[in-house]
C-alpha cells in the first residue's frame, strides 16, 4: 500500500488501527540467490536496488539485532560530499544526488533537508586547504563556497566571532546541498520497499558461519538454519572484523568508540549543520528542537560501546566556542557505537578473496551519507559481476598494492581518522 | 575515562596520553608482501586483552606498554616497553 495524504486520512477515520505491518514475515527458504548479512542502511539499500534496478528479489537479508538498532540510527544524520579525493567525492556526491529523490522513490518520508553544511577553518593555512578542496569539488560538479567574515556571519548568525578565542574562525567551506536525513526512516524506508518487492528480511538472525567449496561461497549458517546461496554480502559495520573473521578474512580495521549527544529541545536557533575543526565537534538542530552533537572518536581501540568522559568534555567545549548559548542547555541523551576504521580511514567495498563473497566495511563514523550510493553500486556488482567505477578505488587489495585512499593525509593511524 | 598507571609517574588521566596503537613487531625486510601487509594493516584483535602503546605526552614523555581489555576498558598491566616494538 502506498503512503499518501489519502491513506493518512482514511486511516485517521478508522482510528489508525488498520495500518498494515511495514515488513512481511516470511518463512526462511533453504536457498537464496543472494544473502545479505546486516540489515543496516547499506545492506537494505543494496537489497532495494537489486530489486528495483536489476529485478533480483530472491534475496535474504539477515540481521543479528533489529532494523534501525545499529549505526544507521546512531549517527548524527548528516549528509554531505565535501571530500578532496576523486574517489571519496565521487561516491558521496552520487549519494547526495540519490538522497534528493529518495523520499519519492521509497514512498517514505526521509525528511531530507538540504539545510547546508558549514565546515569551519581556524587558520589561514586551513582556509587555503579548504579552498583547494572547494575548488576540487566544483571542478567535479559539486557545490561548494568559501565564506569569510561578514558573509559567514550572515549565513550562520548565531556563530560567535567575538572575543579572544584560542582557535579563531577564519572562514568556512559551505556546501548548501549538504544537510540532514531522518536516519531511522532510511533503514525502514529501504526495508519496506525491498520487502514489498519480495525480498525476505529476518531480524534477530545473526550469521554464525560460512561454507565454502573450492574457494567459492556456498552457504551462510544461521541459528534459524543453513541458507545455501550463490553470493553473500557482508555489511555489518562495527561487527565487520568478527563476521569477516568467520570466513577467514583478516580485515585491516580497528574498532573504535564514537559518541553522540542530544540536548533538551528549544525553539529553532540554528538552520545549518556546523562543524568545528580545531578538534572536532559537529552540531545541528532537529525539527523537535534538540541540538545533536558529535565529535571525533574516543581515540583508542574499544568494543565497550561506552564513551570516555574525556571526549564528552572535548566535544561540548568546542560546541560552546561556536555557540555560547549552549551553556544554558543540558544533555538529554548520550550514546555511543562501535566504528570500524581502516588504516587509511576510508571504506572497504567490493570483492573478497572468496569468490561470491562481497564486503562493505570500514565506514567508521562516516558511512551514513553514502548509504544509497553504496547500495546502488553493490547491487550492480552483485547483479552483473562487474565492479562499478565509483567503488573500484575502495577494493580490499589496495592495502597490498599501496593504493590507499587517505582523504585527510593522516597515515596508518585509524584512531586519528 | 581511563586511569592509566604509568610505570614512571603513577596513576594518570587518559587526557595526559597519546595513543600509539597495538604493540607490534615489524617483520624482517626480506619477508614477502603478504607478511608485511598483515603486520602493517591487519590485526584487529577480537574483544579482550590487548597490549598497546601509549605515549605520556603531558608527563614523562616516554612510550609505555599497557595491556587493556578492549571489551571492558580494564587495565591489566603496564610497563616500560618489553618487546622489541616499533613506536609509531
Amino acid at each position: 500500500m502506498a503512503y499518501s495524504g489519502l491513506s493518512l486520512l482514511s486511516h485517521a477515520l478508522t482510528g489508525n488501527k488498520r495500518w498494515p505491518a511495514i515488513l512481511s514475515t516470511p518463512d526462511m527458504r533453504s536457498s537464496y540467490d543472494i544473502v545479505i548479512i546486516g540489515a543496516g542502511g547499506h545492506g537494505l539499500a543494496t537489497a532495494h536496488y537489486l530489486a528495483a534496478n536489476h529485478g533480483i528479489t530472491n534475496i535474504a537479508v539477515i540481521e543479528s539485532g533489529w532494523i534501525g538498532g545499529g549505526n544507521t540510527a546512531r549517527n548524527t544524520t548528516i549528509v554531505r560530499s565535501d571530500y578532496l579525493l576523486n574517489s571519496s567525492f565521487g561516491l558521496k556526491n552520487f549519494a547526495l544526488k540519490l538522497w534528493s529523490d529518495l523520499t519519492q522513490d521509497l514512498n517514505f518520508n526521509l525528511m531530507y533537508e538540504p539545510r547546508g553544511y558549514v565546515d569551519l577553518a581556524h587558520s589561514d593555512g586551513e582556509l587555503e586547504h579548504f579552498t583547494l578542496r572547494a575548488n576540487a569539488m566544483r571542478l567535479r560538479g559539486g557545490d561548494a563556497d568559501i565564506l569569510t567574515g561578514q558573509a559567514l556571519q550572515e549565513r550562520v548568525p548565531e556563530l560567535d566571532f567575538s572575543g579572544d578565542k584560542r582557535f579563531e574562525i577564519s572562514g568556512a567551506l559551505v556546501q548548501e546541498s549538504g544537510g540532514v536525513v531522518r536516519h531511522d526512516a532510511v533503514a525502514w524506508g529501504f526495508a519496506r520497499k525491498a520487502s514489498t518487492a519480495g525480498v525476505h528480511i529476518f531480524q534477530n538472525c545473526p550469521a554464525t558461519g560460512f561454507e565454502t567449496e573450492g574457494g567459492k561461497i556456498t552457504a551462510v549458517q544461521t541459528p534459524q538454519g543453513r541458507i545455501a546461496c550463490k553470493q553473500a554480502f557482508i555489511s555489518v559495520a562495527g561487527a565487520s572484523s568478527a563476521v569477516a573473521g568467520m570466513a577467514g578474512i583478516n580485515l585491516p580495521l580497528n574498532s573504535i568508540n564514537v559518541q553522540a549527544f542530544v540536548t533538551e529541545p528549544v525553539k529553532p536557533a540554528l538552520d545549518a549543520v556546523v562543524n568545528y575543526n580545531a578538534g572536532l565537534s559537529y552540531i545541528s538542530q532537529t525539527d523537535k528542537g534538540e541540538f545533536v552533537l558529535g565529535g571525533a572518536t574516543d581515540g583508542y581501540s574499544s568494543f565497550a560501546r561506552r564513551g570516555s568522559f574525556e571526549r564528552i568534555e572535548d566535544v561540548l567545549a568546542r560546541a560552546v566556542q561556536m555557540f555560547p548559548f549552549l551553556t544554558r542547555l543540558r544533555l538529554m541523551r548520550h550514546w555511543s557505537g562501535t566504528a570500524d576504521i581502516p588504516m587509511d580511514g576510508n571504506a572497504i567495498v567490493g570483492r573478497t578473496p572468496i569468490e561470491g563473497l562481497m564486503i562493505n566495511a570500514g565506514w567508521g563514523y562516516a558511512g551514513f551519507k553514502a548509504t544509497p550510493a553504496v547500495g546502488w553500486c553493490m547491487a550492480e556488482l552483485l547483479a552483473t559481476g562487474k565492479t562499478p567505477d565509483l567503488i573500484a578505488p575502495f577494493a580490499l587489495e589496495r592495502f597490498e598494492t599501496g593504493a590507499e585512499q587517505d582523504d585527510g593525509g593522516i597515515g596508518p593511524y585509524p584512531w586519528l581518522h | 575515562m581511563l586511569l592509566i598507571p604509568c610505570p614512571h609517574c603513577g596513576l594518570r588521566d587518559e587526557g595526559e596520553f597519546t595513543y600509539g596503537g597495538p604493540a607490534r613487531t615489524l617483520p624482517a625486510l626480506d619477508q614477502d608482501t603478504q607478511v608485511w601487509r598483515d603486520a602493517f594493516f591487519a590485526g584487529q584483535k577480537p574483544p579482550g586483552p590487548m597490549t598497546e602503546l601509549w605515549y605520556h605526552t603531558s608527563g614523562c614523555e616516554s612510550w609505555i606498554e599497557v595491556t587493556r581489555d578492549t571489551a571492558t576498558h580494564d587495565i591489566l598491566n603496564s610497563n616500560t616497553p618489553q618487546s622489541k616494538v616499533d613506536t609509531p
